[in-house]
């Protein structure tokens, strides 16, 4: 096998792993953001479900099971943001960061007991059975998760496009006087909007600390949900961008232990900030100075 | 979809609201028989809206009731009003920007399935379509419509909802002559066809004399007066709104324009918020002692003209002012003497949060009378500066220190007008300077923007209500797709030659529901 194809395998093996937290935290933070709110918090949720996943599968032996009790500890952390911004005067970018550091702080103060022992995480699907190279195999197997999170995210264009649900979601992040004027419920629609969108993101969490890397410690998180943030962005609130943005960030983020692979040590730290170049540049590329952000909810306080 | 329910009336018993201290209504009766076009009129903070506001479970009235059909009905939320049958048309639009018109019909339905099977809905709104006046592109974004073309679809959205009776708040200010005459006649056919009633919240005295059966005149909150249209003259309508009889006389224009060209613009382009090219003006002269009307459907480039101007938006191209390059720095607009008066003026030449003084003062705060510069600011010269508006201008506010955001809209545009108009102008550029103002201050306003012009300052006036433009210019230009395509003294002037000119390539091609005025 060639340099090339070792590089090219090892970056589909690392899209496949690494984006899958961007993708939930993005997908979830996209949901929160169509409703016309942000969710800086997302970080602190993403740390949290790591601890609280880590911490149900080691204590009851179902990593499942640790996956949905990250959904729940998301959906309460999220809740709790979205009942406060809900208030009069409360700026949803403060209160989210307020949120992020009440995350991590809750994750680090009751995880310290779960930084040593072993949790049972979740098994991969092998799903390059076709293939005789075993760098494709072990490639192609991917965890559960990653597959969940793209039916969530063809789930939630569907559900923007098609449902109820979903053009009420969009009225309320678009514009309140017309939610208003059809008698939609704003904080209501909101909260459960945060709320579920945080549950998306605590399983980014629960990926982190059960699939890959695999172990609950304080420096898990390297950011993944600020820069979800930046994908949602990128993805210009689509939830399908999402998984394409995703994907090109975890491709790209892959690129430096790929080149190692093959012997290309230098420059390493370089061809580690590949995927936030990569940002940048894309961004540079689609935006334009005094042109209005395309698809961007009318209602996000940094919109008004 | 049902078929058609028949018109309803409404009455109103005894209503009054209160907010705080003000009172806003008091003790209004109003009677709307089922199959008429019912004219609310009253100047601005008459109540109308707040009137209309109960009706349709905005607000909830303090004392009395609505009869609807003449039954008791309890209005307490919109969805009360909904179920009724009653509708409106908002002076400010209520639809998504960023959902096409099709997913802004469908979810203003009431009762939306869980799952929307949008091939059926398709079929059925695009034989609702086939039925209306007005064709409007399901599967435009709301947020490319123009002004008069989201109208339209806030009026089609009323008639997909098959409303019983229909509040139209102010529905012809957006509207060329043309287009306001054929929606308000299709609004009569409605009425009176049995459809549905309809109620029209206006200012403008021409509509409701041609197209409404019954008034009902607000003032201060208060009944003024109701009758049939028929046996009421103009005088006696605009009597029963401002409480004495009142002409408005027309400015006094004295002198010609002079020969010296004060705002030359050559070959000004400028792109729209989606990066599209949006305005190429090829020529454009004001003189000193002279108003140049900008006349054209909204959305074809005039608010990308004020704002390339007005130093807002990027443009290439040359503009000079005496000769002068002018880029709108504040640096040149204070040596030239250049003012701007912008449309939505709280929002586009007012801080909102900074108080009356303050905001009275953004021209010249920083200039002293020498025309040196200013590092501390005079407290007291700016009080008594603003002060000196506020007499001179009747702005009514609490205190010179409220928050301007708090001001209603007509004293805001007042404030705007002192402020821009105050010294020595030379070059005006405005903007629709009289949108929601009340009779009494569009005369107001009118001749002032006449005396600036009578004492040599040279004004390029941008308006979509062309009898404005006919009465205050000398010279009209008409703008289509942000193009000068026409050119004409104002004197003797045909308003309909002047709204063909608005209209040609769109009626023509019959692309009037292209989402934006792209340039060829």
């Amino acid at each position: 096998m060639s340099a090339v194809e070792t590089v090219l395998i090892a970056m589909l093996a690392g899209a496949l792993r690494v984006s899958t937290p961007f993708l939930f935290v993005s997908l979830g933070e996209c949901l929160t953001e169509r409703a016309g709110r942000i969710n800086l918090g997302n970080e602190g949720v993403l740390v949290l479900g790591a601890m609280v996943a880590y911490a149900t599968s080691y204590l009851t032996g179902s990593p499942w099971l640790g996956v949905l009790a990250a959904a729940g500890a998301g959906a309460a952390l999220g809740g709790l943001h979205g009942v406060l911004c809900a208030l009069t005067r409360v700026n949803d970018v403060a209160m989210g960061i307020a949120i992020l550091l009440a995350g991590d702080g809750i994750a680090f103060f009751f995880g310290k007991p779960f930084v040593q022992p072993s949790a049972p995480g979740l098994p991969g699907l092998p799903l390059g059975g076709w293939s005789t190279v075993p760098q494709v195999q072990s490639a192609l197997t991917v965890s559960p998760l990653f597959p969940l999170g793209v039916a969530v995210a063809f789930g939630m264009a569907w559900m923007f496009r098609a449902t109820r649900l979903g053009l009420r979601l969009r009225i309320v992040g678009d514009s309140a006087d017309a939610a208003r004027a059809l008698g939609l419920p704003i904080n209501r629609t909101r909260l459960l909007a945060t709320a579920a969108g945080s549950a998306l993101a605590g399983i980014g969490g629960a990926f982190l600390s059960l699939v890959y890397p695999g172990s609950w410690n304080e420096s898990l998180s390297s950011g993944q949900g600020l820069m979800a943030v930046a994908l949602v962005v990128f993805a210009r609130w689509s939830p399908v961008g999402c998984l394409g943005a995703s994907l090109l960030f975890g491709a790209a983020g892959a690129l430096g232990p790929s080149l190692q692979t093959v012997g290309v040590t230098s420059y390493y730290y370089l061809f580690y900030a590949a995927p936030f170049v990569l940002t940048l540049l894309v961004l540079v590329a689609t935006v334009r100075p005094g042109r209005a952000v395309r698809g961007m909810p009318g209602e996000l306080s940094i919109a008004r | 979809m049902t078929t058609a329910k028949a018109a309803v009336g409404v009455e109103a018993a005894g209503i009054g609201k209160r907010f705080g201290a003000f009172t806003a209504l008091a003790g209004i009766d109003m009677k709307v028989r089922s199959g008429t076009v019912h004219g609310l009129l009253g100047e601005n903070g008459a109540g109308k809206s707040t009137l209309v506001k109960c009706l349709m479970g905005y607000y909830r009235a303090d004392e009395g009731g609505f009869l609807v059909d003449g039954k008791e009905a309890a209005i307490a939320r919109p969805a009360d009003a909904d179920a009724l049958g009653l509708g409106m048309v908002y002076q400010h639009f209520t639809l998504v920007p960023s959902m096409t018109v099709a997913e802004n019909l469908v979810i203003a339905r009431g009762q939306v399935p869980a799952v929307i099977n949008w091939g059926r809905e398709r079929a059925a709104l695009d034989a609702f379509m086939a039925r209306m006046p007005f064709p409007i592109r399901l599967d435009a974004t709301v947020g490319t419509l123009s002004a008069g073309e989201r109208q339209k679809t806030e009026i089609l959205k009323q008639l997909y909802l098959q409303r019983r009776l229909l509040v139209l708040d102010e529905p012809t200010s957006v509207l060329t002559p043309r287009e306001a005459e054929e929606m308000l006649g299709l609004m009569q056919g409605l009425a009176h066809g049995g459809t549905a009633t309809v109620v029209v919240i206006t200012h403008k005295l021409s509509d409701v004399t041609r197209f409404t059966d019954e008034v009902t005149v607000l003032r201060r909150g208060r009944l003024a007066g109701r009758g049939k249209t028929a046996g009421l003259s103009r005088g006696d309508l605009t009597a029963m709104m401002i409480g004495e009889p009142h002409a408005p006389t027309r400015p006094e224009r004295q002198g010609g324009a002079e020969a010296a060209v004060r705002l030359t613009v050559r070959n000004l382009r400028a792109a729209g918020d989606a990066g599209q090219p949006v305005l190429d003006i090829a020529a454009l002269d004001v003189r000193a002692h002279e108003i140049v009307g900008v006349a054209g459907v909204s959305g074809n480039g005039q608010k990308e003209l004020l704002e390339a101007l007005g130093g807002q938006r990027p443009g290439g191209g040359a503009v000079r002012v005496d000769g002068t390059p002018y880029a709108a720095t504040r640096r040149q607009s204070q040596a030239l003497r250049v003012r701007v008066i912008p449309e939505e003026p709280l929002r586009n030449g007012c801080v909102p949060g900074m108080s009356v003084v303050d905001n009275l003062n953004l021209r010249l705060f920083d200039q002293r009378e020498d025309g040196g510069r200013r590092s501390w600011l005079d407290l007291g010269g700016m009080r008594r500066r603003a002060a000196r508006m506020i007499a001179g201008y009747g702005v009514r506010a609490a205190s010179p220190e409220v928050p301007i955001g708090v001001l209603s809209g007509g004293n805001v545009q007042r404030c705007v007008l002192a402020r821009e108009l105050d010294g020595v102008v030379s070059l005006l550029v405005v903007a629709n300077p009289c949108f929601g103002l009340d009779v009494k201050a569009v005369a107001e306003v009118r001749a002032r923007l006449m005396a600036a012009r009578n004492a040599g300052c040279a004004i390029l006036l941008i308006s979509e209500d062309l009898d404005e433009i006919l009465e205050l210019a000398d010279r009209i230009v008409v703008m289509r797709r942000g193009r000068v395509v026409h050119e004409a003294p104002a004197a003797g002037a045909d308003p309909h030659a002047i709204g063909a000119h608005m209209l040609d390539a769109q009626a023509a091609g019959g692309a009037r529901t292209e989402p934006s005025p792209a340039l060829a």
